[in-house]
């Protein structure tokens, strides 16, 4: 894998699914193109106590997913400048070149996105829809494996167990870093713990990111 | 910097508004991840941005959380459980409601320009 494509609709989506593997892959001499749809800017959290607001939201999580990306090792970051939670009403065929746009321009051995349908919220399933309608429409041999992450409610009931899974426990270090840049977004000291949590407990918590691959053959 | 409402700050702010085309962010939300996170909550936002309005009469009322009222030629704008405002920010009203975790329930803006 050393072209990897990353399509998220907001600034810390990578955190908890997903950066462990990049970094992992980037320390192989993967390249990754990170492509964020959204700058978060409609998201309810502000700080604890809050320090953002509605006007200063969008630069602050800019800032913060630089910071992420920095962390991780993310080498091409792009943000795309969709409004936060529009993507499901966004016109499909605008939304659809931006993303066959960078897929030619990529040509990735991997897209890693959301499950459309598994991922909570709307912009997330919208974002996956969107990448796995654009990738389908390619000739098959020229299709690149989407890898998903899928975290809804009974998600393992309609979709079975992931396929991929990567042992990121030696790029924790990184996660954590990518965690605490989102800091208008997460209380890292609540999620980390702030002494509570052994090292063995965290390296169990997120220590294995876990995808599925997309299957094209029940897309429609 | 977000800080506690302070009403009479808030308040001169709205009389400084008043009585010409303003443009609104109102909006109000549970999140997206209320149902995900407790079945038995429905997850409810609304917002609108951009829209332009006029008031003449307009008041934050309350001892905190606060509520501001608008009086428009033809109708009204309400906002209730009010918390904070953007003390930095004189050409603007901030304004913005936030729940004992800190997030975001509630919001609305006035501004000369657009959002
Ligand atoms: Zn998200």
């Amino acid at each position: 894998m050393e072209r990897v494509l990353v399509i998220l609709p907001h600034p810390d989506d990578e955190v908890f699914g997903l950066s462990g593997t990049l970094a992992q892959l980037i320390d192989q001499g993967a390249i990754v193109t990170y492509a964020c749809l959204t700058l978060g800017e409609m998201g309810r959290n502000m700080g604890f106590p809050p320090f953002a607001s509605r006007v200063t939201l969008p630069q602050i999580r800019r800032g913060e997913l630089e910071e992420s990306c920095a962390a991780i090792g993310i080498q091409d970051l792009r943000m795309l400048g969709f409004h936060d939670k529009t993507i499901e009403f966004e016109d499909k065929v605008f939304l659809d070149e931006h993303i066959h746009a960078l897929i030619e321009e990529v040509k990735p051995d991997v897209i890693f996105t959301f499950y459309p349908g598994y991922s909570v919220h709307p912009d997330h399933d919208a974002t996956g829809e969107a990448v796995v309608r654009t990738v389908g429409r390619l000739p098959e041999a020229d299709r690149p494996p989407v890898y998903c992450m899928a975290f809804s409610r009974d998600h393992e009931q309609a979709i079975g167990k992931p396929d991929i899974s990567f042992d990121v426990r030696d790029y924790l270090k990184n996660k954590l870093a990518a965690l605490r840049a989102h800091r208008s977004q997460f209380q890292a000291a609540d999620i980390i713990g702030s002494k509570q949590h052994t090292d063995k407990e965290i390296r169990e918590r997120f220590g294995t990111e876990r995808f599925w691959t997309y299957k094209f053959e029940t897309w429609k | 910097m977000m800080q506690p409402i302070h009403p009479a700050e808030v308040q001169r702010r709205l009389e400084s508004l008043k009585d010409q085309d303003v443009y609104i962010h109102l909006e109000m939300t549970t999140g997206a991840y209320a149902a995900h996170h407790d079945a038995s909550k429905h997850p409810a936002a609304t917002f609108i941005t951009n829209a332009v309005i006029q008031y003449s009469h307009s008041l934050i009322s309350g001892n905190g959380p606060y509520r501001v009222g608008l009086k428009m030629l033809q109708g009204w704008i309400y906002s209730e459980g009010l918390t904070h405002y953007e003390e930095n920010e004189p050409e603007r009203l901030i304004l913005a409601g936030h729940d004992q975790q800190g997030k975001l329930v509630v919001s609305l803006q006035l501004s000369r320009e657009p959002f």
